[in-house]
Order: structure tokens, then sequence, then C-alpha cells
């Protein structure tokens, strides 16, 4: 039975009317009206934060909203938790497939739900491998029931988290970038069943970066911008660059300062063929002296395991690095500090700072030889170059013995940058150097970045803030599932090229 | 610029052959060292497969088997349980205090107020971890010294004598089934709980959800997965078991001290349950693999007897296989994830 993709006077299976939320008082959705109809397949598409996941885990019960109603067939409902949206038939499927690697497939499906012989609380295997292998049949997978689920791929997995939600006939599928990770192959397999659930009447969410599968899939398409619904069309009566335009729409802030008054000079990094299977393939690229370029691309496209492998902690299949001409090896980021390349992570709290020691001790980390001639630690020469930074970075703070914890997350990161500024570095790689920090701490990093470029360090920043990237480099390197997709110079850059070349629709250097 | 439609993606390993066979490795090890140690404590020594030996590894057997069979589904919840062995002495001493009072208790009724005890010491260990999600490594360490101490509050700091053990229950490590002295009924019983404990993880909903828990904690919750009653009910059962061993404990030693029985037990059963192919990282373990393991560790601890290497040789060697074991465990998993995220 195929029942009529969008019809418009169709009620809505499910709805949400005036959704507000926010994590720590920042708000992540702002009064989000949102319909979703059966036998339809709606599209969710914005930047990275704009909010996208957020509301799928409201609608699933993982999240519950700060204010604003939840509809289900016109009534209101509260979903309390991811369980109770089992039963009322909304399945969520995260990106990363929420599965049990040492069980079998058939079991995987039915965690949770297992069904029993009639009368004795003794689960009915041969039931779950029957019913396992319909599911399976029906999805048209090719997945044996009794395999183990470790070691298959995320298509696999997601297959299996489908299977789980049609068997408790699940009518509302929320998935979620279910393709992030799926070759061309297989997300034309997804795409097949999806438009076959949907032409069975369920009603389906799809989250994709990827404007073109988005267009492809969609019978309808909901545009969210900073937690806000900017757009909703269909995909028939708008154009790629219409979208593209709604999801960066907003002015970009005057908040980033400009930097400027400081010259370019010879390549410092260069890096040519850098090759890592299942990683990224075929990178290179440059970066010069008091040039600050910058790495775009959509989270997880491979900028990150770039920025490990030249800082030591990812191995490399092929291809060389050369830093001040010379070629290089780097095997540890001991070996990269003394070359005088330095990597400053995006998660200060896990890798970044040692949280509960005192600020000293983190400043002066790295670079601990230069303070111990000998083998003893000099303590007066270790504060005096403390304060040298303190003052430099204007790091506002009680005393340098206080626990780095203990600061705001600007000032963190101001921690992090001396403690690598004292081994003088040539090359700064900055991961989301703004990442979780106030506007105002922002601007200040952004100061700061602008003075060490004029001092003559080349810098590569990884960051998935737009405005960020078109305000703050000289260059711009754009990536898309682990290769450059495009390099671009400052004065040619535009949030549509950029976005264009992250979403893969753009590809100048194939 | 060019629009080009289809980038070739980076290229992916395939490494679902080499995890499976890798996955299979570890209960086949154990089995193949278990047969290599047979094998070569029999070339040394041909007396080593004589019937008096046998039985000797056997009755090696039933404490650790009973208590393993907790313990492996305390693991497999990504948990672990150290406080077993001051359970099973507290059980085992205040029974033997009953029949000091009154020698000619019903040794059924002994069986069961040393389970109840055991099931009440798992209970508590069960709610500090469960619901006050205290680390169970902390808990139980706790709890292992609290059981300890109140053992010495209720004998006195005295020894149970072998006198007032009940003859009965010293007959079930001499006499097994229809009168046979092979395989008594200490070992049958310990092969029953095996077998149930088997049954319990493979086909009850409470069984599967154990692993559940263990192998991914947060699809469980969002499972609807009892999370928090199946930890307690897990580390309740463990405690019963360790009850139930100190009934066990009396039976083949014919006493019970305070400061010796089960002192140090609960490492043995933690090798027993490693080497058996349980992951400490919880998620997969079975009950038979566990039952071969410490077959394993008793065939060691016989083997080093006959082939007349001294008793303080023994840690040393428990140390070493346990040490193989989890080297093995170790190297295993970053294989995994190796050919599995490629990193």
């Amino acid at each position: 039975m195929v029942i009529m993709h969008m019809n418009a006077n169709q009620p809505p299976l499910m709805a949400t009317k005036g959704i507000c939320m926010d994590f720590g008082g920042v708000n992540v959705l702002k009064n989000i009206d949102f319909e979703i109809r059966s036998g339809t397949i709606h599209g969710l598409i914005g930047e990275n934060g704009a909010g996208k996941s957020t509301l799928l885990k409201i609608l699933a019960g993982v999240y519950q909203p700060k204010s604003g109603t939840i509809l289900l067939n016109g009534e209101p409902i509260v979903i309390h938790n991811p369980h109770a949206a089992g039963m009322m038939g909304i399945a969520l499927i995260h990106q990363e497939p929420l599965t049990f690697p040492d069980l079998d497939v058939a079991e995987n499906i039915f965690v949770g739900r297992q069904p029993v012989t009639n009368g004795i609380p003794v689960i009915d295997w041969s039931n779950i491998y029957r019913r396992a292998d319909n599911l399976l049949k029906q999805l048209g997978v090719d997945l044996n029931p009794h395999a183990k689920v470790r070691g298959m791929s995320i298509a696999d997995q997601q297959m299996i988290e489908i299977a789980g939600a049609l068997s408790q006939n699940a009518k509302i599928l929320l998935m979620d970038e279910p393709t992030a990770a799926l070759t061309s192959n297989e997300v034309n397999k997804l795409f097949n069943i999806m438009r076959k659930l949907r032409d069975e009447g369920t009603a389906i969410v799809f989250i994709s970066h990827r404007l073109e599968e988005m267009i492809e899939i969609s019978d309808e398409i909901t545009v969210l911008r900073d937690g806000e619904k900017v757009g909703e069309c269909r995909p028939k009566d708008i154009s790629m660059d219409d979208i593209i335009q709604l999801m960066v729409g907003r002015k970009i802030s005057t908040l980033f300062e400009k930097v400027k008054g400081y010259n370019i000079g010879k390549p410092v990094l260069e890096v040519s063929g850098l090759s890592r299977a299942m990683k990224f393939e075929d990178i290179s690229f440059d970066v010069r002296e008091g040039e600050i370029v910058g790495m775009a691309g959509l989270i997880g496209s491979g900028q990150r395991d770039v920025a490990r492998a030249l800082f030591g902690t990812l191995g490399i299949d092929r291809g060389t690095v050369k830093i001040a001409g010379e070629f290089v090896k780097i095997r540890h980021p001991r070996d990269a500090v003394s070359k005088g390349l330095i990597y400053l992570p995006e998660d200060r709290q896990a890798i970044g700072l040692l949280m509960p020691m005192s600020v000293m001790h983190n400043v002066t980390l790295a670079a601990l030889e230069k303070f111990s001639p000998g083998g003893w630690l000099r303590e007066k020469e270790e504060k005096a170059a403390t304060q040298e930074y303190i003052d430099k970075l204007r790091i506002v703070l009680r005393s340098m013995t206080q626990p780095v914890r203990e600061l705001s997350g600007g000032n963190q990161q101001k921690v992090a940058l001396s403690k690598w500024l004292l081994t003088k570095p040539k090359i700064m790689i900055l991961d989301e150097p703004t990442h979780g920090i106030d506007v105002g701490a922002k601007a200040e990093v952004h100061r700061l970045m602008g003075e060490l470029a004029s001092q003559g360090i080349a810098i590569l920043m990884i960051s998935s803030e737009l405005p960020e990237i078109l305000a703050m480099s000289d260059r711009i390197i754009v990536m898309h599932e682990g290769r450059i997709t495009s390099i671009l110079e400052k004065n040619e850059a535009t949030a549509e090229k950029i976005m264009a070349a992250a979403t893969g629709l753009i590809n100048e250097r194939a | 610029m060019t629009t080009v439609s289809n980038i070739p993606k980076v290229q992916r390993i395939s490494g679902t052959n080499m995890a499976i066979r890798l996955a299979r490795f570890r209960e086949i090890g154990i089995i193949l060292l278990l047969i290599l140690i047979v094998l070569g404590a029999s070339v040394v020594e041909p007396s080593f497969l004589k019937p008096f030996n046998i039985r000797t590894i056997f009755l090696w057997l039933p404490l650790l088997t009973v208590i393993a069979m907790g313990e492996v589904m305390v693991i497999i919840t990504k948990g672990i349980d150290v406080s077993v062995g001051s359970t099973m002495a507290l059980a085992g001493i205040s029974v033997g205090m009953i029949w000091r009072q009154n020698p000619s208790f019903n040794i059924y009724a002994s069986t069961g107020i040393a389970i109840l005890i055991g099931l009440a010491a798992g209970a508590l260990n069960g709610a500090l971890i469960a619901w006050a999600k205290l680390p169970p490594i902390i808990a139980t360490l706790g709890t292992l010294n609290a059981y300890r101490g109140l053992t010495f509050i209720v004998s006195g700091g005295r020894q149970i004598d072998p006198n007032y053990v009940p003859r009965k229950i010293i007959f079930w490590s001499i006499k097994g089934p229809f009168g046979n002295e092979m395989v008594p009924w200490v070992v049958v019983i310990a092969f029953f709980i095996t077998v149930v404990t088997w049954a319990f993880l493979h086909y009850t909903v409470t069984g599967r959800n154990i692993y559940a828990i263990g192998g991914n904690l947060n699809a469980s919750r969002l499972r609807g997965v009892p999370v928090e009653w199946t930890i307690f009910l897990v580390y309740t059962i463990t405690g019963a078991l360790a009850g139930f061993s100190g009934i066990l404990y009396a039976s083949r030693f014919g006493f019970v001290n305070p400061g010796e029985t089960g002192v140090g037990f609960e490492l043995t059963v933690i090798a027993a349950v490693v080497i058996g192919g349980t992951s400490m990282f919880g998620g997969s373990g079975s009950a038979f693999g566990v039952f071969i393991g410490c077959l394993l560790l008793a065939v060691i601890n016989v083997a080093l007897a006959v082939l007349g290497v001294a008793a303080t040789w023994q840690l040393a060697v428990y140390g070493a296989v346990i040490l193989l074991a989890a080297i093995a465990d170790a190297l295993i998993q970053l294989k995994l994830r190796r050919a599995i995220t490629g990193e």
C-alpha cells in the first residue's frame, strides 16, 4: 500500500509546539514548531550546533524540553525516557549505533524485549532467531543472525538497530546522521530501506550534513540555525544554494578581530601526500611563517586525525612532512615539540591540561628540562617564567598555585597556550581553540592568535565554526571524508563555498 | 571549480574475519593449555593420572567453582567482588557456632542458614554498588574487611574444630552418588551449579541482561533493562554462593578458622574466572569457560605437587598463569580495536 506523500491536509502524526531547550543557560532550541507526517521522510539540516540532534533526542525522550509541548496523534504527551518512547512506537537510531558487541545479531535486536516461552520465564531462542531472520529479510539485509556484532561495520550495526525498531512496530523512526559513517554504496542501500519503510507508512526524520542526499531522499526539509527554525520547504521547490543560504545566513559576527600588519614568510610546514587507512587520504598543504591557515569541514572529516598524525599520536601509512625545509619523521609528540611543532587539543579537560594541578605546574610542564639543569627543578625560575606569561597573555587568576580547574574556559585555554609557548614553537596546531569558551574570551584568544602570527609563528587552526574560520584565516583548507576538497584564499572564501566543499558538493582537487 | 558527485571514500579495511578468528582464540587457548599441562605432567611423572590424583583434582573444584559461578556474573557486568573469601568464612563460622552449641543441628537447615548469611552479605554489596553507586572494588574491599572482622567477632577468634563439624557434612567430600568414592557429592554439586548457572545466563531474561549491562551500559538503560536491580541481584547471588561455600569448606577440610578460611581466596576465584575467558572489560564470559578455568587451576596445583614442586612455588605459578591470560586478553582487545576502528 502506497500512501500519498506530502498531503498537506493530512494531520501530523507527531508534532512539537514551541519547544525550548537550554544546556547550562545556553539556548539550544528556541520555540521549535515541528511536524512529522506518516509516510514521509523529513530531512533536518543545519550547521554543527544548530540543535538538530537535540531536537531528535527530545522527540525520543532522551532529554526533557525546558518548555513547549509534544503531540502524538494530536494528543499532548510527555515522553519520560527512551524506553517509554519505544513503547509509543518512537525509535531513535543514533549516529553511533548503540549495540552490544559481544552479543549476536539476533539478540542485539531483542535486548530488553526478548520473547519468552509461554508460561515459563525461559527465553525462546528459536523464536528470537526466526523473528530476527524475518526482520532482516524484510529489510533486505544480508546478515547472519548468529554472528557476533563486534567488528561489524557501522552500516550493519545501523541495520540491526533499525530491525530492533521494526521489532516493536515503530511508527516514527528518528535517524541522527545515519549516513555520516557510510560508504556511498551503503548509503544507497539505506535509502532503499528508508523508502520502503516510508511507503509502508512509517514517518522518518533524517539528519544529514550532505545536501545532495538530503534533497534526494527527503519529502520535506526543515532548516535549523542556532536553535531556531529558519526554513521549511519541499526539495522540489528550492535549490541547493537556497538551502546553504538558509543554513549559514547569519551575518558574520563582528566579534572576531581581524588581524593584519604582519608579513607572511616562507613555508615552515609542508605536508605532502599524507595518508592513513580509514582516517585520511592524500593530504597535501603548507603553512607559512606568520600565516593562519584555517582547517574547515564537518566534524569528523579527518581534520583532527591529520593534526594527530602531524603531532605523532597517530601513525601514517604514506606521505612526507617538512618543517622549515627539512624532512622530518615524527613518531612521538616529543619529536614534534623538539622540531618546534605543538598541538593544542580541543578537549582541555581530558587531554589538554592537568586540571587538579596548579597553573604554574601546567605552564612549565612541557618545558621542564629548561628549569631543571642537573635534574632538579628550580622553582624560582619556574615562577618567573609563569609570571611572564600570566602578564603577556593577561591570564586572570588568584595565584599561580591555584588549580587550573578553578579558572574560566578562556583562561584555561591561555594556560594551555602558555605551556606550549614556553617551548618556543615555530608551528602551532590549534584544535577548536575557542570551543566552549564565552564570547569575550573568544575575542581575546583571537587577538592572541594574531599576535603570535605577527611574531612569525605559523598557525594551523581547526575549527567547525564558519565565522571563526572566515574571520581568522589567511587561507582555508576544507576537508570532506578524509580528503581535502578545497583550499581557498582569504579573499575568495565565502561561507557558501566552504559549506559546499565540506558537504562534498564541490571537490576542486579530485 | 569542478563538481564531482562521488568522491572516492577513504579505504576501509575489513577486519571482521580476523576479529572473529581472534575472538574465539581465548577459550580454545585454555583448553589447549589444559591438555598441554596434563600431557606434560603425565609424561614427566606417569603416576599423575592415578585415580588418587584425579580425585584430588576433583576435590579441588567445588569451593572454587561454586564461588566462581557468582564471580563470573559479577565480572560480566564489568564489576568485581573481592569480599567472597570473607563471606565464605563468615557463613562457615556462624554455622559452626551453631554446631558447637547443638551438635545434632539439622545439616540441611545449617546449609540454608549459611546460604542466607551469604545472601545478606551479598545483598549489602549489591546495594552499595547498585544504588549508593560505590565503585565495586571499593565497596567489596570494604566489606572484605568488615565481614572478616565479623567472623572474628562471631567466633571470638576461635576455630571450629573437626569434632564439631557434623559427620554427614564431612561425608559429602568422601562419598558420591551410589557410594562411589571417585566423584564425591561436593563435586557433583559444583557441576550441578555450573549447569544451572549456564542455563540461567543463557535462558533467562535476567541472565541476558547481565551480558547487556556489561556490554553497553548506556544502551541497556535506553532499552529499558532494569540495570540497578540486575546488578544488585548479581552480587546477592554471588554472596549466597559464597555462603554455601562455607559449608563446602567445612565438608572438605573438617574445620573453619576465622583467620585462615578464605583468606586471599577471592584472588584465586578471580584468576579462575579470567583464565576461563571472561573479559575484565565486561560483556563476555561463560559458565563452562570458567569451569575449565577452575579445572586448569586445580590441575596446575596437583601437577606441581605430584611433580614435587615445592608449595612455595605455587603462588608464583598462579601469578604467571593469570598474567598470561591477562596479557592475551589485552592483546586481543587491542588487535580488535585496531581492526575495527583503525586506531
